[in-house]
């Protein structure tokens, strides 16, 4: 598959409308390149590569949508989709939602989700890749397990009100957990990127290879609560269900952790510590996103929570209406400020604490409080007198996001890290918190 | 991602953390082009334009599939339609051993040329990655089986059912639930139909159609004045059946004294009823007071705690490492299975693992290798006595033969090894729901899953549910909430003291069983009566904020 240019994309979807009878249609257009890699037991297990494109149509005649999808490009097969679009719609009970298709939007500057390193690379740049990993692997006589994967495509969308977007982008991932021989130690690092030559696998082995021999012969202390250094990609899991719950409808609605009684919502109020800042931007060079999103609504920087209160709730373009709140679309990518120490920093200035440097299978316990349950994973350390003493067991924990955020001792600098969960990408600082509640013991290494 | 895909797909928004995620992949299409079946002959054709390019490349081994996934579905809110979807996903996955090694590619073009070229592609991977493998790939044998087809055993394709039918049994669900006192619903039909046709450089052409079905629906109640919200979620459970699933007879319901529970047939108009009352029950219920209970288990929350705790630890990619990075790996480590006296369990607890059993979600002809499918234990008398396994793996076990366990969710999407149906056998001798709880001095009989968290060797769990009974001196003393239990996996299953007779066997399952990377999802049923387990750790999850 070949990406399209902004260019190639327009002709093709002013064609494709020109063929619509609808009161309104709109085309959204995409396609991707993807390839991957897996290995483990120190030797290369599944892996491939595989190629898609796809338009669709979606034609609307006053409240009633239809849509439909194709992936043949002649000219006959086109009108054919806009066709059945026409079709399904007129047989389509009325949405009392259907929302009017967007006019023309104001996207800024593109961002830089492309790059064309990534874009080039195939199996042999993948192999390589690994190669450099499994090799330190088996020098230092230890198992490793891992993933890398790359994509490239492109997004489109026009539509009869004269709406027009595109983007491109390339995505790279890659993870590895690195277990020791006897299988009583294991480390993890995971990265995501745009631009593949940022990668280095070779980097991010040595540090799941260090979690995973310093976590060898792991002592149990008793669960209970703690100060923990969280990890980013452990706040990652921690934080994102903050983020999926900033959802106006269900705030509104009473039934999310943003509610309050009598139909009314937190927004406004001092939720956090006055030292939590979130927000988004789709220019940031180190978290970069697409400047629209699916349904056309330009993707802005937007602040979500400042000085720990809740300033903005993401909502439909219906709800928004209905409301009468600014139909700010959900984001792409997460930022949380934070400070100026290193991890190390961290750790020297805690007298008593426990250093978490994964979280995993994160599962909501009770969606009013968000209660979280879940367990620490690939090393997890006692911490005394600003040293790392001596491995722990890993925990179970049952704990809130928005608790947590109450209890914060400190922040460290923010870094690109990835939810092991999600696979979503996030720029988030390590943290340190008073209280982590961890409730049970586990042998699981 | 395919969680915030199904939010968006629902409107429902974050309250469906608790809800299992619905993915939504393919391409929209309508729904008469959904009852369309491509010709085998025609896809015995691109088949064999992939065999041949394959094999001229320099593959020892070659398997093709040709897939057509489609879904439907029908999703509502209270008095509101809010979205119809027919997807459609049709393309080609090729993979070959070239060099000893694997190599996979999957393309949506389906001419000759592009086939041909994805099949290059893949031994152009399994080449280049060859260098990084230690030792070559060894695939347990199997015959070919020439063309055979297979299909699963339902009385009422579900596609074929008009749309109206559909929206007008929810929206009457709906406004049951609506009447009955619930706030807000919501409600879905999930319908899916896998055709697949498989063929290997074997001699295999294996056609199957095969249909599955989800209802559900999630009931909110608030307290206005507290603020205070309770949710309850259908009793329904993905099958592996047709349209029948939604027509309950007398003989599937189990009537108790908490309400009706299903078994084979499902009527949702009835549970969204019994729902919307027990929704404000919830509201009132006492809070629980955490501590050591004997736990009542009905199949409906049951198959969940089987899925996570004895479904995934008898993986055997994941006893080997291969998930080590994902998923992770197993306690039930090979020495445990070749010392044929693990207790895993007690003497009550008999699981097998079953491809075959009709209704279930894992039922088909043939695996994704072209392997004929079987049952087997898995646990015998409380003691790990096998795995689950496929073609690259058998070997380390001492096996002649694959246990057809491998699948894959998409044509796009490589197989590996999944999951057969994993179920609990009920108890010989015989005993009824009423019987268990009568025995039961200080206990909790819960209802329906609900939250639920694993380690990455499955050793330490914890789960919620939907529906929690305070037992005391053998009867039913009223509802509770804020119930969670965590265990030990092996001190769970030996503190299993007794399993209900075959009348109350049921099935409950998912449609989303997440493993691998990329990961892919798969369908899975798991089996029960009723069980008993002595002893377990309760904690009480009510938090308070601000």
């Amino acid at each position: 598959m070949a990406i399209l240019t902004k260019e190639q994309v327009k002709a093709l979807l002013t064609k494709v409308l020109s063929y619509s009878k609808a009161d309104e249609c709109e085309v959204n257009l995409g396609g991707s390149d993807s390839g991957n890699i897996r290995y483990a037991r120190s030797s290369v297990s599944t892996s491939g590569g595989s190629s898609t494109q796809s338009l669709v149509v979606s034609s609307a005649f006053g409240k009633k949508l239809g849509v439909a999808t194709i992936n043949e490009f002649d000219d006959a097969s086109l009108e054919k989709v806009v066709r059945r679009a026409e079709e399904l719609a007129k047989l389509a009970p009325e949405n009392p939602e259907f929302m009017s298709f967007l006019g023309p939007q104001e996207y800024g500057p593109d961002s830089p989700t492309f790059s064309e390193i990534t874009a080039a690379v195939g199996p042999k740049e993948r192999a390589d890749a690994v190669a450099a990993s499994l090799n330190q692997a088996k020098q230092n006589k230890l198992n490793a397990a891992g993933f890398l994967s790359n994509q490239a495509g492109y997004a489109a969308m026009m539509n009869s009100k004269g709406l027009f977007a595109y983007n491109k982008a390339t995505d790279v991932a890659f993870n590895i957990t690195i277990r020791t021989e006897d299988g009583k130690g294991s480390g993890y690092a995971t990265r995501g990127y745009n631009d593949f030559s940022k990668l280095d696998t070779n980097t991010d082995t040595a540090v799941a290879a260090k979690k995973a021999m310093a976590s060898v012969t792991a002592k149990a202390i008793e669960p209970g609560k703690y100060t923990v250094i969280l990890e980013p990609t452990a706040v990652a899991v921690m934080l994102e269900n903050l983020f999926f719950d900033l959802d106006a409808r269900t705030a509104d609605e009473g039934r999310s952790s943003m509610s309050k009684p009598g139909g009314k919502t937190k927004v406004g109020e001092q939720l956090l510590d006055e030292r939590v800042n979130v927000y988004s931007d789709p220019w940031n060079p180190e978290l970069p996103g697409a400047t629209w999103s699916g349904d056309g609504r330009p993707q802005t920087k937007v602040n979500w929570i400042e000085k720990g209160v809740v300033k903005n709730l993401y909502a439909s373009r219906y709800w928004a209406q209905k409301t009468g709140i600014k139909a700010l679309p959900s984001p792409d990518g997460l930022i949380m400020m934070g400070g100026n120490k290193s991890l190390e920093e961290l750790i020297k200035g805690t007298e008593k604490g426990i250093l978490v440097t994964r979280l995993w299978y994160i599962r909501s316990v009770d969606p009013q409080t968000l209660l979280l349950t879940g367990l620490t994973r690939d090393g997890t350390f006692y911490i005394e007198n600003g040293e790392i003493k001596f491995p722990v067991k890993n925990f179970r924990f049952n704990e809130s996001p928005i608790i947590m955020l109450n209890n914060l001792e400190e922040m460290g600098k923010t870094e690109r890290t990835v939810s092991a969960e999600s696979n979503s990408n996030y720029l988030l600082p390590p943290l340190k918190i008073r209280d982590f509640t961890f409730t049970s013991l586990s042998d699981a290494v | 991602m395919k969680r915030r895909n199904f939010i968006y797909l629902t409107g429902i928004g974050a309250t469906a953390a608790m809800l299992p995620a619905i993915p939504v992949w393919g391409n929209e299409i309508s729904q008469e082009r959904s009852l369309e079946y491509i010709d085998p002959a025609a896809k015995k054709l691109l088949s064999d334009v992939a065999l041949n390019a394959a094999r001229a490349k320099g593959a020892t081994y070659t398997d093709v599939r040709v897939g057509r996934y489609l879904n439907q579905y029908v999703v509502t809110r209270e008095d509101k339609v809010q979205n119809i979807v027919n997807t459609e996903s049709y393309g080609v996955g090729i993979r070959v051993i070239a060099n000893g090694c694997w190599g996979f590619a999957a393309t949506d073009q389906m001419d000759k040329d592009s086939i041909a070229k994805a099949a290059e592609l893949a031994v152009s991977i399994a080449k280049e990655n060859a260098r990084l493998q230690n030792e070559p790939v060894q695939l347990a044998p199997q015959k070919g089986y020439g063309e055979v087809s297979w299909k699963s055993p339902i009385e009422k394709n579900a596609f074929e059912v008009p749309i109206k039918e559909k929206v007008d049994l929810l929206l009457s669900v709906n406004d049951a639930a609506m009447k009955g006192g619930a706030d807000y619903i919501n409600s879905i039909l999930f319908m899916v139909n896998e055709q697949k046709y498989f063929a290997s450089s074997d001699g295999s052409y294996i056609d199957q159609d095969i249909h599955r079905i989800w209802p559900t629906f999630f009931i909110t109640k608030i307290n206005k004045e507290t603020g205070k919200f309770e949710t309850r979620n259908a009793l329904s459970a993905p099958t592996g059946k047709g349209y029948e699933y939604l027509d309950a007879r007398p003989q599937d319901k189990i009537k108790t004294a908490s309400g009706t529970l299903y078994k084979g047939r499902y009527d949702m108009l009835e549970d969204a009823k019994q729902a919307a009352t027990q929704v404000g029950e919830k509201l009132k219920a006492k809070s629980v007071e955490p501590g050591k209970y004997d736990l009542v288990l009905d199949p409906s929350h049951l198959w969940l705690t089987i899925h996570e705790s004895c479904g995934h630890p008898t993986e055997l990619d994941r006893v080997l490492g291969y998930e080590a990075n994902f998923a992770g790996t197993s306690f039930l480590t090979l020495d445990k299975w070749e010392s044929k006296k693990f207790k895993y369990g007690s003497k009550e607890v008999n699981i097998t693992a079953d491809k075959t059993e009709p209704g279930s979600l894992g039922a088909v002809g043939y695996d994704d290798e072209g392997v004929k499918c079987g049952k087997w234990d898995v646990i015998k008398d409380g003691v790990l006595v096998n795995y689950q396994a496929i073609r690259d793996q058998a070997h380390i076990v001492g096996l002649d033969h694959s246990q057809g366990c491998c699948y894959a969710d998409n044509w796009s999407s490589v197989q590996f090894q999944r999951m057969a149906n994993i179920s609990l056998q009920p108890g010989k001798k015989p005993l009824s729901i009423a019987d268990q709880i009568k025995n039961v001095e200080k206990g909790i009989y819960i209802i329906g899953d609900g939250s639920f968290s694993i380690d990455q060797q499955r050793y330490n769990f914890q789960f919620g549910g939907q529906l929690f009974y305070e037992i005391k001196g053998g009867k039913i003393v009223g509802m509770l909430k804020d119930v969670a239990y965590q265990a030990n996996t092996q001190e769970f299953w030996n503190s299993c003291s007794a399993v209900c007779d075959q009348s109350d066997y049921r099935l409950g399952g998912s449609f989303f069983d997440g493993k691998g990377q990329p990961m892919q999802s798969s369908a899975v049923s798991h089996g029960s009566a009723t069980a008993r387990f002595n002893g377990v750790n309760v904690i009480n999850t009510a938090r308070k904020i601000g």
